[in-house]
């Protein structure tokens, strides 16, 4: 479990949050959810379809939909500049100012989330403009800059997305979700559209800058393989609890909780040694 | 070699592509550039590339949804790319397609019990009260109930609704289905359900299936021969082992180096 103790403050920090549709506030969609981030390091959140991990993240960003409200819970942000506050008190031009600057969020389909009307570059420069106010040749040589950054060359600054392939359109994501060089970084699926080749070059992109810049990154996925290759921390959500957290390793090689161990065993190996196993929920009968 | 249900010899695809800002020049892309295949009966062929290297391609030449430039497809000693109306239609209840995404192939305005028999009048097999029997029969097989009958797809989860578009594929007793990427878009968790579901129905029905799918840990563990594709064109072709274990082209092990968890420890 999660017992690493850690004396500096990390630099998010949830703190039993639930979540619940407004109309039905008894029906807990997050229920007492607790993890934290230290900067520098990733945190994989796992689940199926309806675990709740999405929302957990966007809860984190204050976007939740209208319809759903944060119940209880703290969501503490240790920022650099105006040290711990909870993101979940802040009003809506306060969460404005990180969003995109302290924190910032890659969504899983890079078409949808893409203006398609807009240059790629303008996209990207968009929030170099808004938060730090950017202009001309700055911002152009910035926008460059970060397009490079992700592998792509600055001349595509002037195509639309649509001239883009997915992984590329990916790449532009990312460039503007680092445009502000954020603490935290959210990534809700990122490569779960894309081909396995482009998945693990985006990978390998996303562990490199996260690097660099020492950010925090909240990633989700609902494959254990990506979090083989990406996580320093895990945590295991099932309906809307966490059955299980702690230390990559440890949760791999030694699951203790039997849905973590059900989750892994039906991960098809690349030797094929392993017979599938689709996921077992007996262990419900005795745990509920 | 005249063991194989379906075979391609030499299949060209072209398409022609608009260039330029406005569209003025055309540029001619070769989906399937020379590519020859053979389906073993009761085998899984997988196919297997990434975007835009022509396996979707290859899977609607082969079952000729769409039409190709040049080569021939051979289905059971008959060249199927020959056959036009009537005779093709018939010869569709033996060649069966699951689809990748569950939300988009199914009509929402649909019950699944007439989605699941739509092929069964089609093809007008049997009294209607047969076709009700087998559909539920299929429906039951695959993991649903007579219930589901009634339901439309928005009632079903991702998984369900792929066991629907299997049910569809399968209440026809085809003798080839097409599987086209059918687990890409489920949950780990389901994908290995749905891919048990298909091996087991394989073994019972004796289906030979064409896998195509980008992903080559499932492939693993579904197919018995393996095609590579690369740009519309085939880059190596073998046995599973022979393509895990021994993979002759750089690009092949390009692909497998990109497997997600090697450093996962079972």
């Amino acid at each position: 479990m999660s017992a690493t103790l850690n004396q500096k403050n990390p630099l998010l920090q949830l703190m039993q949050v639930s979540i619940s549709p407004k109309k039905s506030p008894a029906k807990m969609l997050v229920n007492q959810v607790s993890f934290e981030i230290e900067p520098g390091k990733t945190t994989c959140v796992v689940g199926e379809s309806g675990s709740g991990k999405s929302l957990t993240a966007l809860s984190i960003m204050g976007l939740l939909s209208k319809q759903l409200q944060l119940k209880s819970g703290k969501i503490l942000f240790n920022d650099h500049e105006n040290g711990l506050q909870d993101l979940s008190l802040l009003d809506s031009s306060a969460l404005q100012k990180i969003r995109g600057r302290k924190i910032a969020m890659i969504f899983q389909e890079p078409m949808t989330s893409l203006n398609p009307v807009l240059t790629v570059g303008y996209q990207i420069g968009e929030s170099l403009t808004a938060h730090l106010g950017l202009k001309g040749d700055t911002l152009n040589s910035r926008v460059a800059s970060l397009l490079e950054m992700v592998g792509i060359p600055a001349g595509r600054a002037n195509s639309y997305p649509d001239e883009l392939s997915g992984g590329q359109r990916q790449r532009v994501m990312i460039a503007m979700s680092i445009a502000c060089e954020p603490q935290l970084l959210i990534a809700d699926e990122p490569t779960t559209a894309l081909d396995v080749t482009v998945q693990a070059q985006i990978l390998k992109l996303l562990h490199e800058l996260k690097t660099r810049m020492n950010m925090g990154m909240l990633f989700i996925t609902h494959d254990f393989g990506v979090v083989a290759d990406i996580a320093d921390n895990v945590v295991v959500m099932f309906r809307g609890e966490i059955v299980e957290s702690g230390a990559k390793e440890d949760v791999l090689n030694h699951p203790q909780h039997p849905y973590t161990q059900a989750l892994l065993a039906c991960v098809p190996d690349a030797e094929g040694k392993k017979p599938l196993k689709p996921i077992d929920y007996s262990w419900l009968g005795h745990a509920a | 070699m005249s063991e194989f249900i379906l075979e391609a010899h030499h299949l060209v695809k072209t398409y022609t592509q608009r260039s330029d800002r406005f569209g003025f020049n055309t540029t001619l892309v070769k989906a399937l550039d020379d590519v020859s295949v053979g389906l073993s009966a009761g085998k899984t062929l997988a196919v297997v590339g990434e975007s835009g290297s022509g396996k979707s391609t290859l899977a609607r030449c082969l079952l000729q949804l769409h039409p190709f430039d040049s080569g021939e497809v051979i289905f059971q000693g008959q060249q199927l790319d020959k056959l036009s109306g009537q005779a093709l239609r018939q010869m569709r209840q033996y060649l069966q397609m699951v689809f990748q995404d569950p939300f988009a192939s199914l009509n929402p305005r649909m019950r699944v019990g007439e989605i699941v028999g739509e092929g069964l009048v089609i093809h007008g097999l049997g009294s209607s009260s047969d076709q009700q029997k087998k559909v539920v029969a299929m429906l039951k097989r695959v993991g649903l109930t007579e219930a589901d009958m009634q339901k439309y797809p928005h009632e079903f989860s991702g998984g369900q609704r792929q066991r629907v578009g299997i049910a569809r594929a399968l209440v026809l007793q085809p003798k080839v289905v097409v599987c086209d990427e059918p687990v890409s878009a489920l949950d780990v968790s389901i994908q290995a359900q749905i891919l048990l579901l298909l091996k087991e129905l394989q073994a019972e029905m004796a289906l030979s299936y064409l896998f195509i799918s980008h992903d080559l840990r499932v492939v693993r563990h579904i197919a018995d021969d393996v095609v590579v594709m690369y740009q519309g064109r085939i880059v190596e072709q073998g046995s599973v082992s022979e393509i895990y274990d021994t993979p002759r082209e750089e690009y092949t092990r390009k692909l497998l180096s990109a497997i997600p968890g090697k450093a996962m420890q079972h």
